[in-house]
């Protein structure tokens, strides 16, 4: 390939490149180290890599042509492939509500808790000095050195008697941030602090940190840090919130297989979730199919009309439809139990009865699939050569015997990976359940959410972001299961689409 | 041409047409029910298709007007569905040129430089676009919540962060622009070069203008696919002024605060222009789609 030696418009100065790329790369370290700083060293070290990357792409001539590709694979590594594997990592650590934090971030915490003595808690007033304030305790008749109130600072107090111009309440509230810096100082020199809106009090640090991994509790307990279930401990074992992030290897595995209240549910949604996909794949593909061949027929009329009316389904956004199917189904007061009253006197429990909203999540599943699978077939039914069945028609053969012994062998081989594609959707179709059931009705006897309609995808959904517990950790866990199924699905059609297309190639239609 | 009989065939042709039309009543019930709720009165009312007493109620209100009933109650709008339809559109036109940009570059690089481990690399694509973004939720969260901290604009609530995700979904687009790229022929590079044409300039001045209508249904197709994004949006998005359609139309319908009328005025005025675009862009949109999507 050339260089842009002899192009017509002028090629852009080497200078301005190199600045332009100098700035972005200066951005991104920048970016990397402050994650770095924030205990986050692992997208530290990820925007360190594109930083990198991007310098060495865009700063050499060498890598011209990597020039056009680094932004498409960078954005596929950064926000599929990392995000993927992260979030199985995770499956291997305890990261729930209990232990979000890191462990310096728990001991910062920890060590910032305190305890108010109640004894000496005493109101105090605010009285502007100039441009500085001083603190009047009214109880003691103390009052403090004047302070600015914008940094930390410890003065001392002093008696004397009560300021003449005290601030309103509403002011010195406003004063709150640099009165919860403010220590002051008695003159038997006790420590006191603001201690809530209205008082100064003397307030004992909780927890003291008296040597590595060490903390000890202002009742003189010493808690050790144990970094293999990420909780401070007190000598008997007992466990101190808010704990912080450890590595805690198989263990949510093996909650998910030993655990009763687990393993149950899991493996009941696991079923549930492959029955789900194929059957709405099944029946999407029939019906998608079936309506094809009806629009095919030469002498069917008013086709395009028959064809928009059809594929009106799938042109409304999903989570619309859904929504809207959630309300008509709505058992007390949605129409189509209205309807079917009416017509024969009964009112199906779409939503609290497992059976009944199963059928139903497959019922609209495959109002909403069904259009995409009519549209596919009709193309692929256009490529099968009309001689083939004429002669069948010929020989005597039934139509419905035609379809089945000539149309349908033809057209299934370029159906497939589209139809393995639809699998791996449906396996992971979590806009479905979520938006008409929530996954209920919950299956009984569990010890963490689990519905009956629930699949893998919102399962794991719920167990990360829609409880008190947020269990990211058993939630990474069982992303590992369903990366392990989608791997292998996507592989199958991984080969499947070669095969069509070396048939395609193979034999000229 | 086989011949059939003319009785024969007229029972035919009543059965097919037959079929259809009480199929598509089936299909069309929901959206009929629709539009009927969207004009009774009141959030839970029952009654027949065409509302005894209409109302406009519900469309004053998912426009975003107070509405002033008879008896002189004044109703504020509940949630605010036009600033979510235009965040939706802001998020999905945005991440769609972005898309665009990085698929159309990719696929011209993929279809036209030589580079090694070429083949490997649109293999290795082909089977992470199969890993739907759901499988990545929990990291996606705990990402972008560290990254608030460097950065508010990057963090959790933020529409840039939303839109970040949004360009993972160039995969599948590399793939489509790619088959497009092949087609066109080798010696138009040929002269492009000769002409002393870079690489960035054949693509800028060649390959560009002649690729408008394969970028035309990529956009109209990854702009659909993030329009209907429940999951990233869902993680991503807690407050209710940055949420889009697809998370907000949920609140509608919450259990404790049942509107069904008012949800059915707002599903019509924001799900029909999508609709409308998709329905006119669908000729062109099918061949894109039979290349190995599903809508999501």
């Amino acid at each position: 390939m050339t260089t842009a030696e002899f192009s017509a418009p002028p090629a852009p100065r080497p200078w301005l490149r190199f600045g332009i790329v100098a700035v972005i790369t200066a951005g991104l370290l920048w970016a990397a180290f402050s994650l770095y700083t924030l205990g986050q060293p692992l997208f530290g070290a990820i925007l360190l890599a594109l930083a990198g990357a991007f310098a060495l792409v865009f700063g050499s001539e060498r890598f011209y042509g990597t020039r056009f590709i680094l932004p498409g694979i960078a954005a596929v590594l950064i926000f599929i492939a990392f995000p993927v594997v992260y979030t199985i990592w995770i499956g291997f650590t305890n990261y729930s509500s209990f232990n979000l934090l890191t462990y310096e971030r728990t001991v910062e915490v920890l060590t910032s808790r305190s305890t108010v003595d109640q004894s000496t808690e005493q109101p105090f007033a605010v009285a502007a000095d100039g441009d500085a304030y001083r603190i009047w305790l009214p109880e003691s008749g103390l009052l403090s050195e004047p302070v600015s109130l914008t940094e930390e600072a410890t003065v001392s107090l002093s008696p004397a008697p009560e300021p003449d111009a005290l601030l309103e309440r509403r002011e010195a509230i406003q004063l709150r941030e640099g009165l919860g810096q403010l220590i002051l100082e008695t003159p038997e020199g006790q420590q006191i602090r603001n201690a809530g809106v209205r008082t100064f009090a003397s307030v004992v640090p909780e927890f003291v940190q008296t040597g590595e991994g060490e903390l000890t509790r202002s009742d003189g307990t010493v808690l050790t840090a144990n970094h293999d279930t990420g909780f401070f401990e007190t000598p008997e074992g007992d466990q101190v919130p808010p704990g912080w992030r450890v590595n805690i290897g198989t263990a949510n595995f093996e909650r998910i297989f030993t655990s009763e209240g687990i393993r149950g549910p899991t493996l009941s949604i696991f079923v549930w979730t492959f029955t789900f996909a194929a059957l709405s794949v099944f029946f999407c593909f029939s019906v998608g199919l079936l309506l094809a061949v009806i629009l095919q027929w030469e002498h069917l009329r008013f086709k395009p009309v028959y064809r928009v009316l059809l594929i009106l389904p799938y042109a409304v956004p999903s989570f619309i439809s859904i929504l809207v199917f959630k309300g008509l189904f709505n058992q007390n007061f949605g129409e189509i139990n209205l309807i079917l009253e009416a017509l024969f006197g009964i009112r199906p429990n779409w939503f609290t009865d497992a059976n009944l909203a199963r059928t139903m999540v497959v019922i609209v599943n495959v109002w909403l699939g069904y259009p995409y699978m009519m549209l596919l077939a009709m193309g692929f039914l256009q490529a099968v050569p009309e001689d083939h069945k004429k002669a069948a028609a010929l020989e005597g053969a039934s139509s419905v015997r035609v379809f089945f012994t000539i149309t349908l062998p033809q057209i299934l081989p370029p159906f497939l990976p589209l139809l393995i594609a639809a699998f791996a959707f449906n396996f992971n179709n979590l806009v479905l359940i979520f938006l008409l059931t929530r996954g209920l009705p919950d299956i009984p006897g569990t010890v963490i959410p689990a519905g009956q309609t629930d699949i893998l995808a919102s399962f794991t959904y719920r167990l990360a972001f829609d409880n008190a517990g947020q269990q990211f950790g058993l939630a990474g866990a069982i992303t590992l299961i369903i990366f392990i199924v989608v791997a292998v699905i996507s592989y199958a059609n991984f080969v499947a689409m070669r095969r069509a297309a070396s048939r395609r190639s193979g034999q000229p239609a | 041409m086989i011949v059939e009989r003319p009785r024969d065939l007229r029972i035919k042709k009543i059965l097919a047409h037959g079929f259809l039309l009480i199929f598509l009543t089936l299909i069309m019930f929901p959206f009929l029910m629709v539009l009927s709720i969207s004009f009774r009165e009141g959030n839970f009312s029952v009654g027949s298709l065409i509302p005894e007493n209409p109302t406009l109620e519900h469309w004053v209100l998912a426009f975003g007007f107070d509405y002033r009933r008879a008896d002189g109650q004044v109703i504020s709008p509940p949630y605010p569905v036009l600033l979510w339809m235009w965040n939706s559109i802001k998020v999905g036109v945005i991440a769609g040129l972005g898309v665009l940009a990085i698929a159309t570059i990719s696929a011209y690089s993929f279809s036209r430089i030589r580079m090694r481990g070429k083949a490997a690399m649109l293999d290795g694509l082909f089977l992470i676009q199969m890993f739907p973004t759901t499988l990545a939720l929990v990291a996606i969260f705990a990402i972008f919540d560290a990254l608030g901290e460097v950065a508010p604009i990057l963090g959790l609530d933020s529409h840039v962060a939303l839109i970040l995700i949004y360009l993972s979904g160039v995969t599948l687009h590399i793939w489509t622009i790619k088959g497009y790229f092949d087609s066109i022929d080798r010696a138009l590079d040929n002269a492009a070069a000769i002409d002393g044409a870079t690489p960035w300039q054949t693509f800028r001045y060649v390959f560009l203008p002649l690729a408008v209508p394969i970028m035309a249904v990529v956009f109209v197709l990854s702009f659909i696919g993030f329009i209907n994004d429940y999951p990233v949006a869902s993680v991503l998005i807690r407050s209710e002024s940055q949420m889009t359609l697809a998370v907000g139309a949920r609140l509608y319908l919450n259990e404790f605060r049942y509107l069904w009328g008012d949800f059915a005025a707002a599903a019509i005025l924001s799900g029909l222009p999508i609709t409308v675009v998709f329905l006119i862009a669908q000729r062109y949109l099918v061949r894109g789609l039979s290349e190995g999507a599903v809508k999501g």
